[in-house]
């Protein structure tokens, strides 16, 4: 049921963002991109917010389910995190003819944050499953909303030492439009990512019942 | 006030394990001094000293990184660690203690880091001072906690800098924008505060990295 | 590259990532059923001795 809410929202975004809005006068067409690119991203910071706080329960209320909870969350927003980096990628290329600008603040965090659940995986992966990986990687997860201001922060600080900024954007300006078809897309972006969190979780929970059964039986 | 003195208990026996083993000091020392002159040779020919304040701070990261990888050594090597954690301090203590003794050690590292950096490269500022004493703090903090965490990993040494990196490029940020902008309280005020935040974090969740 | 077939590029990019997800939960699922037909003849013969 969720995902064909999910299917029906995504296609009714891609309506709106192709058909439905105006074309924007400074950028034309490639200004578009904005209208995935965007709500991918803020899904991505909501999926990592989302891992935190079932961290925080796991460490809280030590019960075993938030672990793979917040596991599963962590790794939905580093997909769509890949997505914002190459979507932003070629946005920027489209717009400014680079493929990676270090002015455009939001891919440089982005960047980095994607080096920090990079190594959250390889952290993971290289701890005997157990009690102590599930709180390991609840206090990491926690550093990384953390580290998520800290580093916009850090960027911000960081444009006027490092390279100058040559390209200068103007904020959206979004007509009414525009703006009805971005939030379309962020509502139906974030059902789909939701969508796909409660798959995955399935496919885990399945994953380690029929372990168990496994083990039961022989 | 038992607190205190636990962490400062712990943090005397780290030192004076390293005093008597002698491994852990004289190796970082060595790599600081053999990276700044690798980095002499790295500069192009036009380089200006701006561009050498960056690389201080990549030569004191990976310094911090030789010493973090160590940090937790001597207690792994005797299990030492289990044993702590039953012991009735608090466990935050076991952190604050460990990041304490790291601390010392960056910090005659950086004593002879610093003047051979003014050395080779030029002069070093007292904003610059200011910002290594600062980056430190975040650097010992932070890196100490994470070394824990990946002492409990199969790849230890292979871990340890993918996780230390994104988590100090605001530490570098905030140190090189002390050393060559005008404006360098407020990099300074950003060190601060990143210490401030990543400190209180590191105590708070220091029990559920070594506890089951 | 115009900038229609960057924007293109860019949807595309999303798409076809949607796909390969749905390629591997397919995957996964096969492999699933494959595990549960294993489990249950494992209980068919668990039964047959009891």
């Amino acid at each position: 049921m969720l995902a064909a809410v999910a299917a029906a929202l995504m296609g009714l975004a891609i309506v709106f963002a192709f058909f439905v809005a105006p074309e924007d006068a400074d950028q034309g067409i490639s200004q578009r991109i904005f209208y995935f690119h965007v709500p991918i991203a803020l899904t991505a910071y909501a999926a990592f917010g989302w891992g935190a706080f079932k961290g925080l329960l796991l460490l809280w209320r030590k019960e075993e389910r938030y672990d793979l909870e917040s596991y599963v969350a962590i790794h939905q927003g580093t997909i769509f995190g890949s997505l914002t980096l190459l979507t932003g990628s070629i946005w920027a290329k489209a717009s400014w003819g680079h493929w990676w600008l270090w002015s455009e603040n939001q891919l440089v965090l982005f960047l980095v944050l994607f080096l920090f659940y990079s190594a959250y995986f390889m952290l993971r992966f290289s701890i005997e499953e157990g009690p102590r990986r599930a709180n390991i990687s609840a206090v990491y997860a926690l550093f990384g909303v953390v580290l998520i201001p800290v580093s916009f922060l850090a960027i911000r600080l960081a444009e006027n030492i490092i390279h100058p900024t040559v390209f200068t954007r103007d904020g959206p300006q979004m007509s009414g439009i525009m703006f009805l078809t971005f939030c379309i897309a962020w509502v139906a972006m974030s059902v789909l990512a939701y969508a796909l969190y409660r798959l995955e979780l399935l496919g885990k929970r399945l994953d380690s019942n029929l372990r168990e059964l496994r083990e039961a039986l022989s | 006030m038992s607190y205190l003195a636990d962490v400062a208990t712990l943090a005397r026996k780290d030192l004076r394990l390293e005093l008597r083993a002698r491994d852990t000091l004289p190796a970082m020392l060595l790599f600081v001094v053999s990276t700044l002159v690798v980095f002499h040779f790295a500069l192009p020919a036009g380089a200006d000293e701006v561009a050498a304040q960056g690389l201080l701070w990549v030569a004191l990261l990976f310094t911090a990184l030789l010493g973090l990888a160590r940090a937790w050594a001597p207690e792994r090597e005797s299990g030492a660690l289990e044993g702590l954690v039953l012991a009735p301090c608090d466990r935050s203590a076991i952190w604050l203690g460990k990041a304490a003794a790291v601390f010392a050690f960056l910090a005659a590292v950086e004593l002879v880091a610093l003047p051979a950096f003014a050395l080779f490269f030029g002069s070093v500022d007292a904003a610059t001072i200011a910002g290594v004493a600062l980056a430190s703090v975040g650097i010992c903090a932070v890196g100490t906690l994470l070394a824990a965490m990946a002492a409990a990993s199969r790849t230890r040494e292979l871990v340890l800098p993918l996780l230390f990196l994104p988590l100090a490029i605001p530490l570098v940020v905030g140190g090189v924008g002390a050393s060559i902008s005008p404006d360098s309280g407020r990099y300074l005020a950003f060190l601060a505060l990143y210490d401030a935040i990543f400190s209180i974090l590191c105590w708070a969740s220091f029990e559920y990295v070594v506890s089951e | 590259m115009s900038q229609a077939e960057y924007v293109a590029a860019a949807y595309g990019v999303v798409f076809v990532a949607l796909l390969v997800y749905v390629a591997i939960i397919a995957a996964k699922l096969a492999r699933l059923e494959r595990e549960t037909a294993a489990l249950a003849e494992l209980a068919r013969d668990r039964r047959a001795d009891v």
